[in-house]
């Protein structure tokens, strides 16, 4: 029976038995990356399952068996299919580069949404109503909607503190998802240092898309490839043209001051629009286009401007991957210029909203108090409290924080639909003509202007970009902005996915504006700083509307946390974060921080010079090898120079035993004749047959060193022999 | 050996297999007969017709290198190709399948029927002469003028395209 057999089973046979069946597992596991054949992939298979079935359920007694088929469970419980691998989890619409920007975005959005609305449409009381100006403005979507009650139902969730808590927190998930994603790119990507080096055999090895099953898709690959092949050439040949740096430098010169004007002319475009947006706020009878103006103004600068700066970048004359670098730091510049004048202005108009809610609310006090004067003097009845004013009634004061939110969802939303009709227009609209015009037209329509549209990644990718930084400015003060943007990029998605199938041609340029995605997430990074400033600004200094959203009535926002700590946590913890709030506590705090970053700093930089020398190191060792393999003297200035000056083989006598032991690479050329040692036969030129032969004695005994000839040499020669490795072959 | 396990596991790429040639391929193994379809069979289904290097595929998998597949080979290609397969996996049967004259090496005239292939013939002879001698040159570490193994998974293993 199992059980004695298991008791005379001794501690040793145990541990033996438990190590095969783990060697077992474990080519069970590699055996995918093994390049055998499919019969003996059987075999040893099932050679290794049955041995693992037979054996592991002795070992365990039952509770190995349990922890198996624990371990068994978890694997399939937590192992989802890996992203990427079926075709609707990876990005249509954003080719491979971008993949990763996409899926933050779409990660970020739809879980914060659906928290914000699980939360929100349970707990929202309904103090504030409908205006006949517009439903939507006292929607869930703004801020004013939020009532300032500081528990709400029976679980007496804390509203205000939530809604705090969850804009700050945004942000910081956000910044902490970006980062992640950048460390892991800076790792597996190796930074943009190597493009230059295996041009050629990459394209010629990788470029083929094995997945492609359509013929047309197969013509427009063999296109794409010999034209990048033909483009690779050109370049090649034109690294030896030399070229007139003056008039290049001129050029560019010209070209950067041409644009820094384009730029600083949309800003002030921007700025007059917004002033006369103040003015129009004042008026009533406002066509559609004088409502929208602002939004639609920006909207289309950002359609315009880029191409501009394209065309004036051809001056140039940069390297494709640099000018796209280039393009798109000036996008990058005039989105930026256009936002942050777009937030002066609008700031403009929060301080005077603030003026006017003073007045307003004397006013509303001063009404309230008029509505119960009016109401006991009709009833006669002072003992009754009267029921309070009808919500509608009641004056408004000009809540600021909703007036930021309708402009950024206006900006939002104008924003879809010029890319939408962009879309339509620019790409379909021109497809349909293209196609069907070209049989009655006098010049090839397909071939030359215009042609079918190239679908621009790092324009689109950019685009993305942007629209997540409007999205994190103006997610604090309209809520609901966040699922509109989900419902935007899901209806884009499949939108574009089928304008790109149906309209667009791959681009002619095959190259990435990095190897990794870090270009992007830097910018993605950026924009996050840059939209978290305003929001950050405004919660520390500007005060709250008196009577709108759920800070109405404090000083500062961030009041609701202060009240959170005095009344809801137990008191020493007040006292210790008082404690923690000294200004004697921070600022060595910081100073630490700042020094910790120096040093990282200066650890990582002194890596790099490792890596550098590192690789100095290799490729010196590879020219080595190949020119002693093609007997030829060594190209290294250095060697040469070294070489020259040792003394003449056949004139020395028989050199003593080496004195210094293992391999030297330090020779003191020269001192020829008398006490030399052959140390440098070893060290600094590798033994080659054909030109010395003159030495009659081989070099004495060193220490203890790989042989050549040793089975440690894999296909192709092996690194070791050559250059100061091992002891060279005994002379003839 | 086993093709009734093979069956059992992936019955649909069995059915892919079988109406390749429905006379030739039983649909039950205990037989185990020894079944192999010809490489002109194979190369015409429809995700491998496109690819210029569709009778080196084939031939690679095959165990007398002439193309002729077996069930147990049919599913080695495709489990090769597959996208979850291993990076190293993947290299080792790049480098067989660009070896056109199975020597273990890629040597200049691989190199040479590979851009061909790739592009179709637009090539002037001279732009082809180029582009060979510069991969050859970026690529050959230790200088014997044609490309062995570790040469090959050196500078694959650096690509950032190399997937597919």
């Amino acid at each position: 029976n199992t059980d004695s057999e298991e008791e005379s089973m001794s501690e040793g046979e145990m541990e033996r038995l438990k190590e095969e069946v783990e060697e077992k597992k474990k080519v069970i596991a590699i055996m995918r990356n093994k390049p055998w054949r499919m019969k003996r992939r059987l075999v040893h298979l099932k050679e290794c399952q049955e041995f693992v079935d037979k054996f592991e359920g002795a070992l365990g007694k039952g509770k190995g068996r349990k922890f198996y088929a624990y371990k068994v469970m978890m694997t399939k419980v937590l192992m989802g299919l890996p992203y990427g691998s079926i075709p609707r989890k990876t990005v249509p619409r954003a080719e491979q580069p971008t993949a990763q920007d996409y899926s933050v975005l779409m990660d970020f959005n739809v879980e914060d949404t659906v928290y914000r609305y699980t939360i929100r449409a349970q707990f929202i009381t309904c103090d504030h109503f409908f205006l006949s100006q517009g439903y939507c403005k006292y929607s869930v979507l703004f801020y004013g909607y939020y009532n300032n009650q500081r528990t709400i139902g029976l679980l007496k969730f804390r509203l205000p503190l939530s809604y705090l808590m969850v804009g700050v927190g945004t942000f910081g998930y956000s910044l902490m998802v970006v980062i992640r994603t950048m460390a892991k790119n800076a790792d597996v990507g190796g930074g943009d240092g190597d493009d230059g080096e295996f041009t050629f055999a990459w394209k010629m090895f990788t470029s083929w898309d094995y997945l492609i099953g359509n013929a047309e898709t197969a013509d427009n690959k063999y296109a794409s490839i010999t034209t990048s092949f033909k483009e690779s050439i050109v370049d090649e040949q034109e690294n030896q043209k030399d070229e007139n740096i003056h008039l290049r430098r001129f050029l560019r010169v010209l070209a950067n001051f041409m644009i820094i004007c384009c730029l600083g002319g949309s800003g002030y475009l921007i700025f007059f629009v917004v002033k006369r947006s103040q003015e129009f706020a004042n008026r009533d009878d406002l066509s559609w286009y004088e409502k929208n103006e602002l939004e639609l103004i920006m909207s289309l600068l950002g359609l315009v401007c880029p191409p501009l700066f394209e065309t004036i970048a051809e001056l140039e004359e940069y390297h494709p991957r640099i000018a796209l670098k280039w393009q798109l730091g000036r996008i990058f510049a005039l989105f930026l210029g256009n936002l942050y004048t777009f937030l002066f202005a609008l700031f403009d108009e929060v301080n005077n909203k603030l003026e006017e809610e003073v007045s307003i609310r004397n006013a509303s006090i001063w009404a309230q108090k008029e509505y119960y004067a009016n109401f006991t003097l009709y009833n006669n009845d002072t003992d009754t409290t009267p029921p309070p004013m009808d919500p509608s009634d009641v004056i408004r004061g000009p809540c600021w924080e909703t007036a930021v939110g309708i402009e950024f969802v206006k900006l939002t939303v104008s924003d879809i639909q010029v890319t939408y009709l962009t879309i339509l227009i620019g790409d379909f609209a021109r497809a349909v003509i293209v196609r069907f015009l070209n049989y009655c037209w006098c010049w090839d329509l397909e071939a030359t202007y215009p042609s079918y549209g190239e679908f621009d990644i790092s324009g689109n990718v950019l685009g993305l970009v942007f629209n997540q930084g409007m999205i994190w400015m103006g997610a604090f003060y309209a809520p609901g902005l966040v699922g509109i943007n989900v419902l935007r990029l899901l209806s884009s998605m499949y939108y574009q996915c089928w304008a790109v199938m149906a309209t667009n041609v791959p681009h002619e340029r095959v190259f990435k504006a990095s190897k990794s995605n870090n270009f992007y997430m830097g910018l993605l990074l950026l924009i996050l700083f840059l939209s978290l400033l305003p929001v950050v600004y405004t919660i520390m200094t500007l005060p709250p509307s008196f009577d709108c959203g759920p800070f109405s009535g404090k000083a500062k926002m961030f009041d609701v946390i202060m009240e959170t700590i005095d009344l809801d946590l137990p008191a020493f913890l007040g006292t210790l974060m008082g404690y923690a709030a000294n200004p004697g506590l921070i600022i060595p705090a910081v100073l630490l921080m700042v020094l910790a970053i120096y040093y990282l700093n200066s650890v990582s930089e002194a890596y790099q010079h490792a890596n550098a020398e590192l690789k100095k190191k290799m490729q010196m060792a590879r020219d080595e090898e190949k020119n002693r393999r093609n007997n030829t003297e060594s190209t290294d200035q250095v060697m040469k120079d070294l070489e020259d000056l040792l003394p003449n083989r056949s004139l020395l006598p028989p050199a003593p035993p080496p004195e210094t032991g293992g391999k030297s690479t330090k020779v003191r050329p020269g001192t020829a004749g008398k006490d030399v040692n052959l140390q440098k036969d070893v060290s600094l030129s590798s033994p080659n047959p054909n030109a010395r032969g003159a030495v009659t004695r081989p070099p004495g005994p060193r220490g203890p060193g790989p042989l050549p000839g040793n089975g440690q040499q894999g296909p192709g020669g092996g690194p070791g022999r050559g250059r100061g490795r091992g002891q060279p072959p005994p002379r003839r | 050996m086993f093709p009734d396990l093979l069956l059992s596991v992936c019955p649909r790429l069995h059915g892919r297999f079988h109406e390749l040639a429905p006379h030739l391929v039983p649909l039950d193994y205990t037989n185990q007969p020894d079944i192999r379809l010809p490489l002109a069979l194979i190369v015409s289904m429809p995700e491998l017709k496109e690819n210029p290097f569709r009778n080196r595929i084939v031939e690679v998998f095959s165990e007398d290198g002439q193309g002729n597949l077996s069930f147990n080979d049919f599913v080695d290609m495709f489990s090769a190709l597959c996208e979850t397969a291993p990076r190293e996996l993947k290299t080792i049967y790049a480098f067989k399948i660009y070896d056109f004259n199975v020597d273990n090496f890629l040597c200049k005239e691989d190199l040479e029927k590979t851009l061909n292939r790739l592009t179709k013939g637009e090539l002037t002879p001279e732009e082809v002469n180029l582009v060979c001698s510069k991969a050859m040159e970026e690529a050959d570490l230790d200088g014997d003028s044609k490309l062995s193994f570790s040469d090959f998974e050196n500078m694959i293993s650096k690509a950032p395209d190399f997937l597919r």
